[in-house]
């Protein structure tokens, strides 16, 4: 299997899906995070990003979380192919 | 004996609070509408336990003031029942696990089961009941089904069997959910794709900006209309008639007369200008602001309850960010155009003193109450639309400016927007109605007294010449600086008791458009009510109340004086 692409969050288009790689921020984010499903080997779909570096929601499960760009940023996504 | 009700934000602890206790509190489709802990009695078959509602917390950390109070207030309880959401159990039993581990009797409610069966999620409850060790009871708490069994079941409550390594949580809750949630295949329903579209930017604002301005149109269609065929030929046929017959009786004049029905004009009751308590003192709540306060609070509590405030929360992060606020600052400054009161308390889900300290301050100073803006559509209605809207657009720019110095003057970093968004729900109707039956019953209780201790006030200070000693000396500020005539300051002195009264008393005063717009703005900037005051006091302490007061009379008057000179 030919690996995908790793990008972060912020980057990922509207609608794509992926997996989570990797969460590179200290212990108060991934704490804050892991409640919510987001965490490392996790499914995830971006629903929507603002313009100018908005906030950004995603959907894990079926729990629906919107986050700020910087945490967006911080988050690893291997974006599934097409 | 203490039962506290936990859980994550959101997932209905409130809904069963208020079927165990019987006590009333608001419950939103949104996280975070309970701040604060409320108490009930819960009636046992010999006893009575004290049943506490809680903020929703996703874990044992808290992040905001509201969690803060949940985190703390776990300690003192006897007895845990934790509420979960049935549609998300994986989510939900995180914190269970969590809860686990205090060693607390314990009960954990599947609420939202009504839900579970058209999302095509089948949860094996037995199961899970021997897996962790505790009574599962499933639950519809809107429609009350399932609460008998938790009270019947309640003596059941134990100490979880369950054990588990903390660093392997995640994998614990893993494996629970697989082993009793079985998931059939689910299509996207309409209202997924509505709870996406409406976030995503190019079809979302669109949608909030209509929203917003059906919002506006709705509230102002259903305020008029009630007050035009309901309250006002209510008080004209019916109260008026009566209102003479006293008057009559009591001789037409005199201190008595007064202070009961107030001047008459033209022989006849003006009940706006009579002032009077039984004239003006009950026109004033029930046929101006009544209507538009059931109008404003149908309308929020469909949103509410529908979902829609953290969509529109994550489409107006940015612009809160310019003022040193995130998005979900939405919420409190849209609760306080109902009232500042509830506005100032929903500021604790924002996670630092600085965003607290400028949502406070800006819906002080910039929101006016649906007391205060009835009161506002009613005097400046008459005279069109560019009064109303200079009064508000007004408003609104002191609003952004004053944030965007507040933001620059307050050296503290806002955090990010992080919330959940709770997919979209039809409103249940029973839940939909309560809710605006306490919201009124709420207003009612508050506004009346208030209303009719301000207009008593009124009358005593205006017989003993205190209102002119202070008209002369207050005069070169309102006069000088504001363009108000010296009786304008009376009106300011009542504003602190209630403001929509404090308008009225502009009435007979005889304003021009330029001096109405002056003083509207100027009555909803200087000072909050002293309902809001008592508040502010206790959410923001003794400094920073005093600073944010301070930058009420300064912003009044500086926003005052300028109009008086741009107009
Ligand atoms: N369909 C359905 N709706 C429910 C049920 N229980 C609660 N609701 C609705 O879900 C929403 C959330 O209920 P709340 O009681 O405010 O939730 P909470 O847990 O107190 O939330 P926070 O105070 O934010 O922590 C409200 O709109 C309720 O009307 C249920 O069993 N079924
Ligand atoms: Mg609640």
């Amino acid at each position: 299997m030919k690996s995908n692409e790793v990008i972060t969050l912020a980057k990922m288009k509207q609608g794509e899906t992926g997996t989570i790689v990797e969460i590179a921020g200290g212990h108060g984010l991934t704490n804050r995070l892991e409640p919510m499903g987001i965490r490392e080997g996790g499914k995830v779909k971006k629903v929507s990003g603002q313009l100018m570096r908005g906030p950004i929601t995603l959907m894990v499960g079926s729990t629906h979380t919107a986050i700020g760009y910087g945490m967006a940023q911080k988050i690893l996504v291997e974006v599934d192919g097409k | 004996m203490k039962i506290l009700l936990v859980g994550n934000p959101n997932v209905g602890k409130s809904v069963v609070f208020t079927r165990l206790t019987g006590v009333d509190v608001i419950a939103s489709n949104y996280p975070g509408t309970t701040v604060g802990f409320t108490e009930g009695k819960l009636k046992l078959d010999k006893e009575f336990a004290d049943v506490v509602d809680v903020p929703g917390i996703y874990s044992l950390e808290a992040a905001s003031k509201a969690e803060e109070v949940a985190v703390k207030m776990l300690e003192e309880g006897d007895v845990i029942i934790n509420v979960i959401d049935s549609t998300n159990i994986e989510r939900n039993l995180n914190l269970t696990l969590q809860l686990v581990r205090m060693g607390k009797p314990m009960l954990v409610i599947l609420n939202f089961w009504d839900e579970t069966h058209h999302r095509g999620i089948h949860i094996d409850v037995e199961k899970l009941e021997k897996l962790l060790g505790v009574p599962c009871i499933t639950a519809c708490a809107v429609s009350g089904e399932g609460i008998n069994h938790i009270v019947t079941r309640l003596a059941e409550a134990k100490v979880s069997s369950f054990k588990y390594n903390e660093k392997e949580r995640f994998h614990e809750v893993g494996n629970i959910v697989s082993s009793v949630q079985n998931l059939e295949h689910r299509h996207h329903t309409l209202m997924d794709r509505l709870g996406e579209l409406t976030v995503m930017p190019f079809t979302g604002i669109p949608f909030a900006v209509f929203v917003m301005a059906l919002t506006f149109v709705v509230i102002r269609f259903i305020g008029e209309g009630l007050i035009t065929r309901v309250f006002d030929p209510l008080f004209e046929k019916i109260w008026a008639p009566l209102v003479m017959k006293l008057s009559g009786v009591l001789g037409s004049t005199g201190f008595i007369h007064d202070i009961l029905i107030g001047k008459l004009t033209d022989g006849g009751i003006d009940f706006v200008q009579s002032f009077g308590l039984i004239t003006t003192g009950l026109y004033v709540p029930v046929a101006m602001v009544l209507p538009y306060i059931l109008s404003f609070y149908l309308i929020l509590s469909v949103l509410e309850d529908m979902g829609y405030l953290p969509r529109l929360a994550v489409l107006v992060d940015n612009l809160m960010h310019r003022l040193g606020l995130h998005g979900l600052a939405i919420v409190p400054m849209f609760l306080s155009f109902g009232c500042n009161v509830p506005g100032i308390m929903a500021t604790r889900i924002l996670e630092s003193r600085k965003q607290r300290f400028i949502c406070v301050a800006l819906m002080c100073i910039c929101v006016p109450c649906m007391s205060q803006s009835a009161m506002i559509i009613s005097l400046l209605g008459k005279h069109g639309i560019s009064g109303l809207g200079m009064v508000f657009l007004t408003l609104f720019i002191v609003w952004t400016l004053l944030g965007f110095i507040l933001k620059k003057l307050i050296k503290e970093e806002t955090p990010e927007i992080f919330v959940e968004i709770p997919s979209y729900r039809l409103p249940h109707m029973g839940a939909l109605i309560k809710k605006l039956w306490m919201r009124l019953r709420w207003f009612l209780k508050e506004a009346i007294p208030f209303v009719i201790l301000g207009v008593f006030v009124m009358n005593i200070l205006y017989t003993l010449g205190i209102i002119d000693f202070i008209g002369s000396l207050m005069q070169p500020v309102v006069t000088g600086i504001l363009g108000l005539p010296k009786e304008a300051v009376m009106s300011m002195l009542i504003g602190f008791l209630r403001k929509d009264v404090a308008v009225g008393m502009l009435v007979p005063l005889g304003l021009s458009l330029k001096q109405l717009i002056i003083a509207s703005v100027v009555l909803t900037m200087y000072f909050p009510c002293i309902a809001s005051f008592v508040v502010l006091f206790k959410e923001l302490g003794l400094k920073d109340m005093i600073k944010a007061a301070l930058l009420m009379i300064f912003t009044s008057l500086f926003v005052g004086g300028i109009l008086n000179i741009i107009l």
